[in-house]
C-alpha cells in the first residue's frame, strides 16, 4: 500500500520497457524516493562508473507519500552518479510530475544504458513506450513540454525534460518538470542527456491507495494545521516565498557576495522578496505576479513573475514576456549577490533561461562569480569572454554569460564545466567556492557556522538541502542556536541530516520541517504504508540512508580529505556584519561529527555503525 | 435556504488538495483524475480557477436524462446522480453547458458534484479561502451565479 | 384548461411535467401507443447489453409517477386530428378534445426497399420488443449483419460484440455516422471498430436479402455477399407524421413549427423527433431527432402553450454523443463548418483521438471529437453563448485540446488571465 509495488525498468540501449516488482525489503529499509532509489543504484552500479557511461543508471523515484493527501506530496527525485561531483547525485523536485508518475502506478523508473538516437519515454498508466525524439533534440524545455503536450492530445499529461544544457553536457544541467520545477543540482540533466533521453511524458489515472485512509486524513489534517499556524510555513513562505530570506541573511552577515569576498551585499534589498512585490515605475506592475503551489502543498512558496517588457533582457523577445517561474532565494542569491548584480529583472530573466534550457541557477551563478574573480585578477580577459568585461556587478556581461552557457557557446562552454574545473584551468583553484566540486549555496559558513559543516559533509557536494541548520541558527527552529559558534553544531548537523534524508525519502517537502518534525511526518507514513512506522524507525531510515550514501562516495574514491571548505571560508575573515573577523571553524566541528556518526578519524563508517544500521 | 459551494479563483494556489479529497470521496482513492472538482491553471499556475457544478437552476443534466438518474436532494439542493439508475448514455455530458458532469469509463456512469451530502470534502481540504460552503445570498455566491448565467446565456424557461 | 399530448417519449414527458409545473390546475393528458410505461430509446443499447433490465429504460422511475404528477395517461394511437374542432381521434375510435395540443409522436425507422426484408430473422432495433427479439437471435457465435452505421447503429454495436456475435456492418454513406462525423472522425471510428473485430463496409447498399432455412445471404451492391444468422436494420429514422395527412398542418421533413413551437394550425404545437423546429446554428428549421432537442422542445412548447407564445425559442443546437465499443465521439452544431469560417484540428490517429473546431470570426460554431469524454459540455456552452474567444481562438487552433481551459478562461475575463 502507498508503494505501488511496481518499478518500470527502461533499457535505453535495447529500447525496452519492463515492469518488475518493487523490492519490498528495500522499501521497508529505505522508504522511497532518495533512499530507495539510492539503494537500487548502489546495488546495480559500480560506484567508480563514469557518470556519462551507459553503465551509469538514472532513477526517477517517488516516495510513499507522493500523490497522497499528505501536505506537500508532490515531491520526487532523480538519482544517479553525478557528473559535476563524481559523488552520489540526488536531486529533488516538486511540481506535478512526481504525483502523476505515482498516479500512473509506478514507484520509480530506472533508466539504464544509452539510446543510439534521441528518445522520449511515454507513460500512460501501465503502458510505457520509448518514442523517437529526434525532432525534439535541440529544443528547449519549454518547447519540448509544449510540443509533447500537443502531441499527446491530453491536457493533463505531465512532462519532465532536459533543455540544451542537458544535451550539451553542462555539468550542472537540470531535469525540469512542469516548465519551471527542477531536479536542479549535481548535473542529473547531463546524465539524462548522455543517455539521449530527451523527456518523460506521463499520465496517471490509476490513483494512489494508502493503508488506512481515515488515519491518513487525520494525520494529514493535523500536519496541515501545524503548517498553517507556523510563522514560516503559514505566513513567511506563502507571502514572500523563499526570498523572505534575502534581507534576513544579509542582516545576519551570511550572504556570500562577489564570490565570497564579502558576507553582505549592498544590493540585497534590490533583489529581495520586498523588491519583487514593489510596483515598477515603467509599467505599473510588480515583478511578482502571484504565488503558486506544487501538488498537494498548502505552503505555496513558489513565485510567478513577469519581467518588465521594456527591460533590455526581454525587449523584442516575446517568449520571455510571460508569467513564469520567478526567483527563489537561492537563485536570486547565486545569480545576483554572488556576482554583485542587483538588477531584479535581469536575475529573473536569467532564472527564466535556467528553466528554459535546464540549468541549476546556483552552480551557474556561482560559477559566473568565480569567472568574475578570475577576470578581476587578470587570469582571463575579454579575449576569453568574447569581449565582455566580466566585472563584478556588470549586468550586461552577466546576462551574456548566462545566455552563452545555456546555448553552449563561446566562454559559456567553460562556465558550463562548473567553477572547480574553470578555476583549476585558469590557475586559481582557490577561487572555486565548492565542496566536492559542487558550488555552495546562499549561506556563508563564516556567518552561519553550522552551514560550514553542512557543506563539508554533504554527500552530494556543497548543499543547503542536506542539513538546513539555518533553521536553528537563524530562524530558531526547532530552537535557536548561535550562528557564530561551532559548539553543538556537529550534533545539530547530524540530526538535520538524518531527518532530512528521511523526509526526502517520504515523498514530502523538506520545507515542511520548519513546522513539522518526525512526530508529525512518521504518523503519515504509518497511515500510508504497511508495517509500523514509529518516529524512531523514520529517523533510523534517515541515518541508514546517510551512511549508505557515504559508503557509495567512499567506494567512488572520496575520503575524509574531501570533507572540507574553500580556503576563503577557512582563512579570509568576514569583513562586515555580526560575523566580522570570523572564519569558519570546520576543524572544531568535524572530528566531533565523525565521532557522533560512528565513523573513524578519516570519516569511514565503523563496522559497528554499519552493522547497527544493517548496511 | 440552501448553502452553495463558492469558488474564489483569486485565493486558489493550485495545490489540488481539494481534488484529492474529492476523489477520495468519490472512489475511495487519492486520484485527481476522478475528482469532480477541477482546477484550471493559467499562466503556468499564476492563476488557478477552481470549478465544478454550481447546482444551477437550469439543471440541463437532470432535464435531459432519459432515465431520471439525476434527482434533486431536497436537503442540499444538489443534483445527484444515481449510479444504479444511470445507464451511461452520456447525453447529460453534452447537455450541460458548463462541462460539469462527466462520464467515468471505469464505472460506466457519469459523475458530478453532489456537495458530499452537505459537507463538501473539498472545502475541508482547501488550505486557503478559495473554497467555501456558505449561504446562497452571500456575495461570493452572487459572483458565481453571474458566471453561470454569463456562461449559459440560455433563455429562462427552457429548463 | 385541457392540454393533450400525442406521444409518450422524452419530449412528451418533458412537456407534460412542465405543463403541470407552470399550470398546476390544468388537465394534462398524455396519449402513448406503446404497451410499456414511457421508456427511452437512449437506454435500449444498455438493455441489449444487459446493463439494465426493462425497467431501467423507463423515462421515470416511480410506477405511479404520472398519476402523482396529475398527468392522465391514455393508452392509444392518434390516427387523426381535427384542428378546427379541437379533437384528436385514436385508433380504437375514441375521440379526445383539447384546448391545446402537443404533437410529440416521435419517429419511426426507415425500412429500406430491399427484397427479403420480411424474413423474421431481419429485425429493426427501435421498440423494446425489437430488442427482446434481437436478444433471442444474437447468440454467441452467430453471424450478424447490421445494415446502417448511423447513430443508433453505432450505439448498439457494443451489444453484439459483447454477445460474441460475428458482426458485419454495412453503411451506404461514405463513412460511419456520416450525418454526425466528418471524414477523419468517421474514419477513425471505422478503424476502431475494425480493431475490435467488426467488419465494416461503407459506400455500399444492400441489394437483397436471400433467405434459406439455414441462413440469410445479404447481397451488397459492391458484389460481396455476407452470410448471416440475423440481420439488424438501423438505416435511420423519419418523423412519424403520416396521421396528419389531411389535417391541414404544414409538414416538410417533419412538422414545421415556429419559434414558439406552434404548428401552422392554432393551438397545435409539436416537439421532439417529429418536429421540424428552429436550428440554432442555421436559423432554418430542421429535424434533429436527438434527446437534448426533444426535451428542450418539450419544455419550450409547454411554456408557450401555457404562456400564450411568450417564449421565443433561439433554436436547438444539434448535438450528439456516441459510445461505440468504448470510443466516445461527439458532434455539436455546425461541425462541417460555415462559409467564411475557419477551423482548428488535432488528429492523433494512433491514439484514436481527434478534435475539430469550427469558428466563425472568433466564435465557436461547431465541433467534432473522437476519443475524449471530459468536459465536452463546454462545447455547447461556448457555441450557444457565442462568447468571443479573443486570444483563445488562436490557441485553440494550435491546440484544440485546451478546450476546457479556453472555456474557463473566457468566462473568467474579470480575472487576470492573459
Amino acid at each position: 500500500m502507498s508503494w505501488t509495488g511496481k518499478i518500470l525498468r527502461v533499457d535505453l540501449g535495447a529500447g525496452t520497457c519492463t515492469s518488475e516488482p518493487l523490492n519490498m525489503q528495500w522499501a521497508n529499509d529505505y522508504m522511497g524516493q532518495r533512499g530507495l532509489a539510492t539503494k537500487y543504484l548502489v546495488e546495480e552500479t559500480d560506484p567508480k562508473v563514469d557518470p556519462f557511461s551507459p553503465d551509469n543508471k538514472m532513477i526517477f523515484a517517488t516516495g510513499p507519500l507522493t500523490g497522497t493527501i499528505a501536505p506537500t506530496s508532490g515531491r520526487w527525485s532523480v538519482v544517479c552518479k553525478g557528473p559535476l561531483t563524481g559523488a552520489i547525485a540526488c536531486s529533488n523536485s516538486g511540481g506535478f510530475f512526481g504525483a502523476e508518475l505515482k498516479n500512473a502506478g509506478w514507484d520509480m523508473v530506472i533508466f539504464e544504458g544509452k539510446s543510439a538516437s534521441p528518445v522520449y519515454l511515454d507513460i500512460t498508466n501501465d503502458k510505457a513506450e520509448l518514442k523517437d525524439a529526434s525532432d525534439l533534440w535541440g529544443k528547449s524545455v519549454w518547447e519540448t513540454e509544449t510540443e509533447l503536450r500537443e502531441r499527446r492530445g491530453d491536457p493533463d499529461v505531465r512532462v519532465a525534460s532536459i533543455g540544451l544544457a542537458g544535451e550539451n553536457g553542462v555539468l550542472y544541467a537540470a531535469v525540469v518538470n512542469d516548465m519551471d520545477r527542477a531536479a536542479g543540482r549535481s548535473g542529473v540533466g547531463a546524465v539524462m542527456g548522455s543517455k539521449h533521453l530527451k523527456a518523460v511524458v506521463v499520465r496517471g489515472t490509476v490513483g494512489v491507495k494508502v493503508k488506512d485512509p481515515m488515519a491518513m486524513m487525520k494525520t494529514s489534517n493535523a500536519a496541515k494545521e501545524i503548517l498553517a499556524e507556523n510563522a514560516v510555513t503559514g505566513q513567511g513562505l506563502p507571502t514572500h516565498g523563499t526570498q523572505v530570506l534575502m534581507n534576513v541573511i544579509n542582516e545576519v552577515g551570511a550572504l556570500p557576495t562577489r564570490n565570497g569576498h564579502d558576507v553582505q551585499f549592498d544590493g540585497a534589498h534590490d533583489i529581495s522578496a520586498e523588491a519583487m512585490a514593489e510596483v515598477r515605475e515603467s509599467d505599473g506592475q510588480a515583478n511578482l505576479v502571484s504565488n503558486h503551489a506544487c501538488f498537494g502543498c498548502p505552503i505555496s512558496c513558489a513565485r510567478r513573475s513577469k519581467i518588465d517588457p521594456t527591460h533590455f533582457t526581454v525587449k523584442d523577445k516575446p517568449k520571455y514576456q510571460i508569467v513564469s517561474g520567478g526567483l527563489e532565494y537561492e537563485a536570486a542569491w547565486a545569480l545576483g549577490a554572488a556576482n554583485g548584480v542587483n538588477d531584479l529583472d535581469a536575475l529573473t530573466y536569467a532564472n527564466f533561461v535556467c528553466n528554459e534550457q535546464g540549468l541549476d541557477p546556483i552552480s551557474l551563478g556561482a560559477t559566473i562569480g568565480a569567472a568574475m574573480d578570475l577576470y578581476k585578477v587578470g587570469a582571463i580577459s575579454k579575449e576569453d569572454t568574447g569581449g565582455h568585461a566580466l566585472e563584478f556587478g556588470n549586468t550586461e556581461a552577466f546576462v551574456a554569460m548566462v545566455e552563452a552557457t545555456a546555448r553552449g557557446e563561446g566562454f559559456g562552454k567553460e562556465i558550463g564545466q562548473g567553477s572547480r574545473r574553470l578555476c583549476e584551468k585558469y590557475g586559481h583553484p582557490e577561487f572555486s567556492m565548492t565542496v566536492k566540486s559542487q558550488e555552495f549555496p546562499a549561506y556563508d559558513p563564516r556567518g552561519i557556522q553550522g552551514m560550514g559543516l553542512t557543506y563539508a559533509t554533504s554527500n552530494r557536494g556543497a548543499c543547503h538541502l542536506r542539513s538546513y541548520t539555518v533553521a536553528s541558527e537563524v530562524l530558531g527552529i526547532p530552537e535557536k542556536t548561535d550562528p557564530l559558534v561551532t559548539e553543538g553544531k556537529a550534533g545539530l548537523v547530524k540530526a538535520f541530516q538524518d531527518a532530512t534524508a528521511a523526509v526526502d525519502s517520504s515523498g514530502t517537502c523538506v520545507f515542511t520541517t520548519f513546522a513539522l518534525s518526525g512526530e508529525d511526518i512518521a504518523p503519515m507514513v504509518d497511515a500510508a504504508c504497511e508495517g509500523d512506522w514509529s518516529v524512531e524507525r523514520f529517523v533510523e531510515v534517515g541515518e541508514r540512508i546517510w551512511n549508505m550514501e557515504r559508503q557509495y562516495n567512499i567506494a567512488a574514491g572520496f575520503t575524509g580529505a574531501d570533507d572540507t571548505l574553500p580556503e576563503r571560508m577557512l582563512k579570509d575573515a568576514a569583513k562586515t556584519g555580526p560575523a566580522e573577523g570570523k572564519v569558519n571553524g570546520l576543524s572544531e566541528m568535524l572530528p566531533e561529527y565523525y565521532q557522533l556518526r560512528g565513523w573513524d578519524d578519516s570519516g569511514v563508517p565503523s563496522a559497528e555503525t554499519l552493522a547497527r544500521l544493517g548496511l | 435556504m440552501h448553502k452553495a459551494l463558492v469558488m474564489e479563483a483569486d485565493a486558489c494556489t493550485g495545490c489540488h488538495q481539494c481534488e484529492m479529497m474529492c476523489s477520495y470521496g468519490k472512489v475511495g482513492a487519492f486520484n485527481i483524475s476522478k475528482s469532480v472538482m477541477d482546477i484550471t491553471a493559467f499562466d503556468g499556475g499564476a492563476l488557478n480557477v477552481p470549478s465544478t457544478c454550481t447546482q444551477c437552476e437550469g439543471a440541463w443534466c437532470m432535464v435531459v436524462c432519459p432515465v431520471q438518474a439525476i434527482t434533486v436532494n431536497p436537503a442540499t439542493g444538489a443534483k445527484e446522480v444515481s449510479a444504479e439508475v444511470c445507464v451511461g448514455c452520456k447525453v447529460c455530458t453534452i447537455a450541460c453547458p458548463f462541462g460539469a458532469i462527466n462520464y467515468d469509463p471505469d464505472s460506466g456512469v457519469v459523475t458530478k458534484c453532489d456537495l458530499c451530502g452537505g459537507a463538501p470534502m473539498c472545502v475541508e481540504a482547501c488550505p486557503t479561502t478559495a473554497l467555501a460552503y456558505m449561504a446562497e445570498d452571500s456575495t461570493g455566491y452572487e459572483k458565481m451565479r453571474r458566471h453561470a448565467v454569463m456562461s449559459a446565456g440560455l433563455p429562462e424557461g427552457t429548463a | 384548461m385541457h392540454y393533450v399530448i400525442a406521444g409518450a417519449g422524452p419530449a412528451a414527458v418533458a412537456a407534460a411535467e412542465h405543463l403541470k409545473e407552470l399550470d398546476p390546475s390544468a388537465k394534462v393528458t398524455m396519449i402513448g401507443a406503446q404497451q410499456q410505461p414511457p421508456y427511452s430509446r437512449m437506454a435500449i443499447p444498455y438493455y441489449l447489453t444487459g446493463k439494465v433490465k426493462e425497467e431501467g429504460t423507463y423515462l421515470r422511475r416511480a410506477a405511479n409517477h404520472y398519476e402523482e404528477k396529475g398527468i392522465e395517461f391514455v393508452h392509444g394511437e392518434v390516427v387523426s386530428l381535427d384542428g378546427p374542432g379541437h379533437t384528436v381521434s385514436l385508433a380504437d375510435g375514441q375521440t379526445i378534445g383539447y384546448d391545446k395540443l402537443l404533437l410529440a409522436t416521435g419517429a419511426e425507422p426507415i425500412i429500406p426497399p430491399v427484397p427479403g426484408m420480411d424474413d423474421p430473422r431481419v429485425q429493426q432495433c427501435w421498440h423494446l420488443e425489437d430488442a427482446e427479439r434481437i436478444i433471442e437471435l444474437a447468440k454467441p457465435g452467430a453471424r450478424a449483419v447490421q445494415v446502417g452505421a448511423g447513430f443508433i447503429g453505432c450505439i448498439i454495436l457494443e451489444s453484439w460484440v459483447l454477445r460474441e456475435v460475428n458482426l458485419t456492418v454495412v453503411e451506404m454513406g461514405p463513412r460511419m455516422v456520416p450525418r454526425m462525423l466528418g471524414e477523419k472522425a468517421g474514419g477513425l471510428l471505422q478503424k476502431w471498430c475494425e480493431s475490435k473485430g467488426v467488419t465494416v463496409h461503407t459506400n455500399t447498399r444492400v441489394q437483397s436479402i436471400e433467405s434459406t432455412p439455414e441462413e440469410l445471404k445479404v447481397v451488397l451492391e459492391n458484389g460481396e455477399t455476407c452470410a448471416a444468422d440475423v440481420v439488424i436494420v438501423s438505416t435511420g429514422v423519419k418523423p412519424r407524421i403520416a396521421y396528419l395527412d389531411g389535417s391541414g398542418i404544414t409538414v416538410d421533413q417533419g412538422i414545421v413549427v415556429d419559434q414558439h413551437m406552434q404548428t401552422s394550425v392554432a393551438d397545435v404545437y409539436a416537439a421532439g423527433d417529429c418536429a421540424q423546429g428552429l436550428d440554432f446554428s442555421t436559423g432554418e428549421t430542421a429535424v434533429h431527432a436527438v434527446q437534448p432537442t426533444a426535451t428542450e422542445h418539450g419544455r419550450v412548447a409547454a411554456a408557450n402553450m401555457v404562456g400564450n407564445n411568450s417564449l421565443p425559442y433561439k433554436g436547438s443546437l444539434n448535438m450528439n454523443i456516441l459510445d461505440t465499443l468504448g470510443l466516445v465521439t461527439c458532434s455539436f452544431g455546425a461541425w462541417e463548418g460555415v462559409e467564411g469560417g475557419d477551423s482548428g484540428e488535432m488528429f492523433n490517429e494512433g491514439n484514436y483521438q481527434y478534435i475539430n473546431l469550427q469558428f466563425k470570426d472568433d466564435v465557436l460554431v461547431g465541433a467534432n471529437s473522437v476519443g475524449y469524454h471530459e468536459h465536452l459540455g463546454v462545447l455547447r456552452g461556448l457555441i450557444e453563448t457565442q462568447v468571443p474567444l479573443g486570444a483563445w481562438k488562436e490557441r485553440l487552433k494550435k491546440n484544440p485540446v485546451q478546450l476546457a481551459d479556453a472555456y474557463v478562461g473566457v468566462n473568467q475575463s474579470e480575472l487576470k488571465v492573459s
